[in-house]
């Protein structure tokens, strides 16, 4: 393993991702994703990674051609952001459908209009539907080794997965940034990813359809066999954390982070780069003596109900900090916190706050206000961090 | 039968899908009077399930028939028409 190399995390995510030796990647240029294929397109320009790299004129087709990439029986990557991962959409839910393993990196997004290029997590949070597994890293280091292990998760023979998998992290806060990131050696990464290794694919020798007409009697078992199938996956995705912890000497969390919240009345349930300014809130109150925790959720599709369950029925409060708004009704991801609770035994007061939508700044003080509102009352798709001083027409103007 | 990952199939497994059963109003009869074996129902036959070996051996499966009409209209010798469906339609 190379240690420590200072890197701007696309050149780190383009580094891991060659490191797994996808065949095919296609791509089409989307701000903040687009320096990760840059990266990548060089690499297989300079001959270091035996790729194709299919430049194409849109996501629509940049996601078709991985899965028609996929279906012939070879490892892929892709990577968009926002209105490119929308344009992609319906090809996202083919690719669940058709059961191919295939990885992206999504580098979250805001969704317009209006336009807005910066970071929130609603662009990946629409997909939450589409049988894809979601992982989301707080980090450069975490979503380089969670794209690894993508890859694995999603290739798993033994409970037949083959479910695509979506490693989302926070647009311009992770990959324009530099940090410190370890990558694996070639060596390392082989002998802990295994070639891709196709149950079907497209054969002229044996030819088959994907993704084939199921009339109103089939269609129903295709749903309920990806259903039943991400829930197996839970196992799976802690399981290849373990082996990723012990190969590599670096903590991977599998489902969840938890930081400080085994004897904690009040957690707050977050995703992505945030939870590094709320542990820091966290560190702070727990200096004045408060308990407060807050569990990182790294895998939000499939839901983790019983672990978030067992992590979570000790807490009073739990104070759930989303960067995605269903509009009309509450974050999605603090509904889907509700619902692990929902007719069971523990009853914490669940509140949702919406945060740092289009790059706004999640500061620590947007977080303590949280926090310490939650504690008080039950709030609902409370926007936390909102311009005071802005007149909005039709609401206060 | 058996459902495969990604709803994977060989090459004429579709023929398990009896879509005959979208036939709403109509199928077409073959009266076999004046047949003079042209072929040019089972050729425009959408569904291809029109199959004849010589004069007034042509037919419809009916499996897959969706009574569309179209080899009624076309046929030069009108040898075929559309009929009600048995039952309540009948």
């Amino acid at each position: 393993m190379v240690k420590g190399r200072m890197l701007q995390g696309a050149r780190a995510m383009a580094e891991m991702s060659a490191l797994c030796r996808p065949k095919v990647i296609s791509a089409y240029p989307i701000t903040p994703q687009t320096l990760i294929v840059e990266e990548l397109s060089q690499i297989v320009a300079d001959g270091d990674l035996e790729a194709e790299f299919i430049n194409v004129e849109g996501e629509h087709s940049a996601a078709s051609v991985v899965l028609g990439a996929m279906a012939a029986g070879v490892r892929v990557f892709t990577c968009s952001s926002s209105q490119g991962l929308l344009l992609m959409s319906e090809v996202i839910f083919n690719i669940a459908g058709m059961r191919l393993p295939v990885v992206m990196i999504c580098v979250n997004r805001s969704v317009s209009a209006p336009l807005n290029i910066w970071n929130d997590q609603q662009d990946s949070v629409i997909m939450r539907d589409s049988g894809w597994i979601q992982l989301y890293a707080e980090n450069n280091q975490e979503t380089c080794d969670l794209l690894l292990q993508a890859h694995k998760i999603g290739e798993d023979h033994r409970l037949r997965l083959m479910l695509p998998v979506m490693v989302c992290c926070d647009g311009y806060l992770l990959p324009h940034a530099f940090e410190i990131v370890d990558l694996p050696s070639q060596e390392e990464v082989d002998a802990f990813l295994p070639p891709y290794d196709p149950i079907y694919k497209l054969d002229i020798d044996n030819p088959t359809t994907m993704g084939a007409y199921a009339d109103p009697e089939k269609y129903m078992e295709t749903r309920y066999m990806l259903q039943e199938t991400m829930k197996k996956s839970l196992p799976i995705i802690e399981e290849v954390a373990r082996d990723f912890s012990s190969s590599f000497g670096r903590t991977s969390y599998g489902l969840f982070e938890k930081y400080r919240v085994d004897d904690a009345s009040t957690v707050v349930v977050a995703m992505g780069s945030m939870a590094g300014t709320i542990k820091d809130v966290v560190d702070e109150l727990r200096d004045q003596g408060e308990k407060v925790g807050i569990l990182r959720l790294v895998c939000y599709r499939p839901f983790p109900k019983e672990a978030l369950y067992e992590a979570l029925s000790g807490a009073e409060n739990i104070v759930v900090m989303e960067k995605c708004i269903s509009l009309g009704a509450s974050g999605p991801v603090a509904t889907d916190v509700r619902s692990v609770f929902q007719g069971r035994p523990a009853t914490p007061r669940i509140s949702g706050f919406v945060l740092g939508l289009g790059g706004r700044d999640v500061t620590m003080d947007n977080v303590r206000y949280a926090i310490h509102k939650a504690q008080q009352q039950l709030e609902d798709a409370d926007f936390v961090g909102l311009k005071e001083d802005l007149e909005l027409e039709g609401i206060n103007a | 039968m058996k459902i495969t990952l990604g709803t994977v199939t060989h090459p004429g497994g579709s023929r398990v899908n009896k879509t005959g059963s979208w036939r709403t109003a109509n199928k077409p009869h073959f009266l076999h009077q004046r047949c003079v074996a042209c072929n040019v129902c089972a050729l425009t036959c959408p569904e291809g399930c029109i199959f004849g070996t010589g004069q007034n051996t042509y037919y419809a499966n009916e499996d897959y028939c969706k009574g569309c009409g179209i080899c009624a209209n076309v046929c030069p010798v009108g040898d075929i028409e559309m009929i009600p469906e048995a039952g309540e339609y009948g």
